[in-house]
């Protein structure tokens, strides 16, 4: 490569730059766009969020040099301008080159992607603990530890079924809404135990970070510690059948006295039902 | 016919060219012609191309806005999941074989294929499997809508379209094995003198090592979907806990072949672009050697990391970070692939004409599926990403605008030689054009889709996803469209047009540009002497 | 070359019988499918109790189309490494004629499974339960000494199914 690659090289690194430039200011807007993923909710969703963006900005920088190459090439080296063919068909130290600087680069990669994993299999020490299993076509929920202990309810898509067929305009949760959303405190530790009834779902949380597949007879766990309060929204995330779109998931994460209160309304709901199957009859009540 | 000079490349008078068995109908039944059975190949994987697109085109009407138009969601699915398999095992698979068909005993200087009957086998599997696949449409319960993967239990739980879908699955896989194995032995057994591999041209290299990559995988796909049959109906429990089996060994079997299967799809596209890029550069391949070990490792690592595609199954933390570090190494020889063929464009003296044009294209928007490949191969953050329309996006570049193009670019490069005419460039610059904007406008946006959180696999999705499936819906139908533009730019190059010389392009080198246009019925029946020119001096 | 037809036809069916104690060599490797049997035997090196550390163990339990009632009787456990446990699990059978399940235990996270030895456990075998019966069932473990340290929560979770054509 001569004084022309080097010139080209310099031309190519100011594009790269500039084209940088443009894309962190949109960075900001791109915050919670719909280009991007969700805010994330939690500092797993966050760590994800920040690896992310490093990805992205890698492959564009790379995909700017080697682009420019190529289109300056196309440019330049074409029969139409007088172009010569050159003859050189091998160069050991650029095969070298381009092979040594791509593997830097994905150590670059990766050593900041492990620290994630690590972080992400470590499910000890929750607060709370939730079982997630899938059905054919809903969630059911059984709180197993923790602040909450016993509560179970099955929760399943709760857009009216008008919007499901024809023509009336979507509201604006249209089949990310459920009749029993899952309640969690801020700030603490929720694991999530996941298994399913039948075939494999998925237990998909963007704004939260997590997703774990539910596999019928076993169970898997993740978790999240959840950072703002707010109603985050996610969907089955394997195929599982006819109504796979229709089975959405929704987290509540409120304060902690708030989790008290729902937890105290949910006991006495559960105790209501089953004082009632106590009674035998229920003219012989009151 | 006997107007078309002989065979240059063994100058001696033999008998003629044209064909001499039955005639008709039965001249393709009974074809043993590599060249006959090319064409049949080419022909049915662009009617399966035509079909899939057709569910394609549904799909993506239904997907048009919010709400349910077009067709329910039982039936959405099972034109998800035909579309996967028709593309892949019925369009992408077949029509690369129809390549080596007819090119490689023209290009290693072969009369034939090594194993002619066994071919004409191969290929007449093929129509009584799709019609097995597509039937299975029209049998109570429909086709299997468990997606192309056919994870089970839901694969399990499918009425009797899936069983057969497994019995297409089987006879496909049958014949694909049958070609892979003719392809590997008329490459080692059959080349002409003078060729050593490694003066082989570089779309041979990519067959060779892909024809070894199918044998080795299909099996295993047989295995795996043998295994829900039995589970099915023989009482089995193979993916099934409650007799000591396991939901996710299906899914370690499956992509066991299915990630050296995207290979199958991808290596002979590599090899057409490194075909036609120094056609139009006038200027010999750049890193020959390192193309063909970048090829070679990248088939033996595909065998390390089909667990990239389960990283949500739950596996401790040591497996994935396994499956990720073999992943993203994949991206090395794939890297140094497409610095070649910049390497090989650099300072050479380029013109455009439609193969180019799509080899150029395929480069450049190949590598974007190569970038979001590599993030999908980061673990922590392919939580995200897996099952969604981010890798929808994904493998739609590297098929589409991948396989699919380097097809096209392969057909617009060698059609002169197939038919003795050239083909319109004006239209054919134009199918380009219209392939790669539509192609753009329909995936694109996809990856902010899968992005901001839709799933894919459902037929209807909240409205803040609306306009970028509305692009999504207008870009697939030109897409469509365009592609009917290149059946009549092919038909009307079968018909007629301004004859094409031998060489066809200036810049061609290979002993597939040494016999004339239109390949004669019989090419190379005396070996032809080979030299080589460019590479290795 | 009918011999060597021959030869390669035995050959074939042989392999596909050798497969059977390969796998299972496979299977005893990997620790695959030896779900039913008790772990029992090679947990003898390590009685050691070691008190410094303390693992909680919650207790799970799932029925896979089964009509019956299968809950376990403590909601967790914390133990040492090394301890000896038992915990009780309650199935209640809820239909009017006999039914035979099969329990399949599986650990959270997944790494556990290799530090959990079941002594004694009814997913050893098959459970018959008459009409309406209920049992109370032991299971009796010792996570041994070999658990990584960070390794503080354990699942125990069993899924019933149903033995299809018994009962
Ligand atoms: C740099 C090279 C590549 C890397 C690192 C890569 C990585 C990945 C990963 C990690 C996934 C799993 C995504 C997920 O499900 O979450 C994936 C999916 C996929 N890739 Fe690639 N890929 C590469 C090239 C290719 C090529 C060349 C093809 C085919 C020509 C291909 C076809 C596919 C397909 C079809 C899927 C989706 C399968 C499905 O779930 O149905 N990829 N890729
Ligand atoms: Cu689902
Ligand atoms: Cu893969």
């Amino acid at each position: 490569m001569t004084n022309n690659a080097a010139l080209l090289m310099k031309k190519t690194v100011q594009a790269a730059a500039g084209l940088g430039g443009i894309f962190a200011a949109s960075a900001t807007w791109a915050a919670n766009s719909k280009y991007n993923f969700q805010e994330p909710a939690s500092r797993m969703a966050a760590d994800i969020h920040d690896l992310h963006m490093w990805m992205i900005w890698i492959c564009l920088i790379i995909f700017v040099v080697v682009f420019g190459f190529m289109f300056y090439s196309i440019y330049a080296h074409r029969k139409s301008k007088g172009a010569v063919a050159a003859q050189f068909h091998e160069s050991t130290t650029v095969e070298i080159l381009w092979t040594v600087i791509p593997v830097l680069i994905l150590v670059g990669m990766a050593w900041p992607a492990t620290k994630t994993v690590l972080a992400q299999k470590d499910t000890t020490n929750a607060d709370i603990t939730i079982k997630a299993t899938g059905y054919q076509w809903k969630w059911g929920y059984d709180y197993i530890k923790g602040e909450g202990e016993g509560i179970a309810f099955v929760s399943t898509l709760s857009t009216p079924r008008g919007q499901l067929e024809f023509g009336e305009y979507p509201g604006e949760n249209y089949l990310l809404e459920v009749d029993n959303p899952v309640v969690v405190p801020i700030g603490k530790k929720v694991r999530i135990l996941t298994t399913a009834q039948d075939v494999i779902h998925a237990w998909w949380v963007p704004a939260l970070g997590v997703k774990q597949d539910a596999i019928p007879g076993f169970i898997r766990d993740t978790w999240f510690r959840a950072d703002r309060e707010g109603v985050f929204r996610g969907v089955c995330a394997e195929l599982c059948g006819k109504d796979h779109g229709y089975m959405p998931i929704e987290v509540h994460v409120v304060s902690e006295e708030k989790y008290a209160a729902w937890v105290a309304a949910q006991k006495q709901k559960s105790a209501a039902p089953a004082a009632a199957a106590a009674q035998p009859a229920p003219a012989s009540a009151s | 016919m006997s107007a078309v000079p002989h065979d240059v490349a063994h100058g001696h008078d033999h008998h003629d060219d044209h064909h001499h068995g039955p005639t008709g109908l039965m001249r393709w039944i009974t074809a043993t012609n590599h060249k006959d059975i090319g064409t049949m190949y080419l022909i049915f994987s662009f009617i399966m191309f035509l079909s899939g697109g057709v569910m394609a085109l549904t799909l993506r009407a239904e997907l048009f806005q919010p709400g349910l138009q077009v067709v329910q969601p039982e039936f959405f699915n099972q034109l998800t999941t035909m579309h996967g398999l028709v593309m892949v095992f019925g369009a992408i698979m077949p029509a690369f074989v129809g390549f080596a068909n007819w090119m490689l005993p023209l290009m290693v200087g072969a009369p034939d294929m090594a194993f002619a009957r066994m071919n004409n086998w191969s290929f007449w599997l093929l129509p009584p499997a799709a019609i097995l696949l597509i039937g299975s449409f029209f049998v109570p319960g429909g086709a299997t809508a468990a997606g192309w993967t056919l994870y089970a239990p839901l694969s399990v739980q499918m009425g009797m379209g899936m069983d057969m879908a497994i019995f297409a699955i089987h006879i496909m896989g049958a014949s694909s094995i049958m070609g892979a194995i003719n392809i590997v032995v008329t490459i080692l057994n059959m080349r002409a003198p003078g060729m050593t591999l490694m003066k082989m041209p570089l779309f041979c290299w990519t067959w060779l090592i892909t024809a070894y990559l199918l044998i080795a995988v299909m099996p295993v796909l047989a295995g795996a979907v043998t295994m829900v049959l039995t589970d099915r109906h023989f009482g089995t429990t193979f993916f099934n806990a409650a007799g000591g089996g396991d939901p996710v060994l299906y899914q370690h079997v499956f992509w066991f072949f299915g990630h050296p299967e995207v290979y199958i799809m991808i290596l002979p596209a590599f090899g057409i672009v490194s075909q036609i890029i120094p056609t139009f550069a006038r200027k010999p391949l750049f890193g020959y050697a390192s193309m063909v070990y970048a090829t070679a490792s990248i088939a033996i690592l595909s065998f390390v990391v089909w667990a990239h595609h389960m990283f949500t199954t739950g596996m401790p933390a040591k497996t994935q970070i396994f499956f990720m570090y073999a992943t993203m190494l994949i991206a090395v020889p794939t890297g140094v692939k497409v610095f070649n063929w910049i390497a090989t464009m650099w300072r050479g003296s380029m013109t455009f004409e439609t193969p180019m044009l799509f080899s150029v294209g395929f480069i450049f928007v190949f590598t974007l599926g190569g970038f979001t490949g590599l993030m999908l191969s980061i673990a922590p953050v392919d939580i995200q990403y897996q099952d969604t329309y981010f890798v929808v996006a994904h493998f739609h570049y590297v098929l589409v605008a991948g396989s699919l193009f380097a097809l096209f670019a392969g057909t617009y490069y060698w059609l002169p030689k197939w038919t003795g005419y050239m083909y319109d460039e004006k239209l054919g610059k134009r199918h380009f054009w219209l392939s790669m904007i539509f192609f753009n406008v329909t995936f694109f946006p996809m990856h902010f889709l899968g992005l901001a959180g839709m799933q894919r696999r459902v037929p209807d999705y909240n409205p803040m996803f609306a306009d970028f499936n509305e692009l999504a819906t207008v870009g697939a139908f030109g897409f469509g469209l365009t592609q009917l533009l290149f059946a009549y730019v092919i038909i009307k190059c079968i018909r007629g047009g301004e004859k094409a010389t031998a060489q066809v392009w200036e810049g061609a080198e290979g002993l597939e540009w040494t016999v004339p246009s239109p390949a004669p019925h019989h090419t190379f029946e005396v070996p032809p002497v080979f030299e080589a020119k460019g590479h290795h001096h | 070359m009918l011999v060597r037809l021959a030869i390669a036809a035995v050959g074939m069916f042989g392999f596909g019988f050798a497969l059977v104690p390969f796998y299972e060599k496979i299977c005893e490797v990997t620790g695959l499918r030896n779900l039913l049997v008790s772990n029992a035997s090679d947990n003898a090196e390590n009685t050691q109790v070691d008190t410094t550390r303390n693992i909680v163990v919650e207790m799970d339990a799932n029925t896979h189309s089964l009509a019956w009632r299968f809950k376990p009787l403590q909601s967790n456990v914390t133990v040492h490494p090394g301890q000896l446990v038992r915990v009780d699990y309650e199935i209640e059978n809820t239909l009017d004629r006999a039914v035979t399940g099969q329990a399949i235990p599986s650990y959270g996270p997944k790494v556990a499974e290799r530090h959990f030895r079941k002594l004694e456990c009814f997913c050893f075998t098959q459970q018959t339960l008459g009409p309406k019966e209920k049992r109370i069932m032991p299971v009796v473990f010792v996570i041994d000494g070999t658990a990584p340290v960070d390794m503080n929560e354990i699942t125990l979770s069993y899924t019933f199914f149903e033995v299809a054509g018994k009962g």
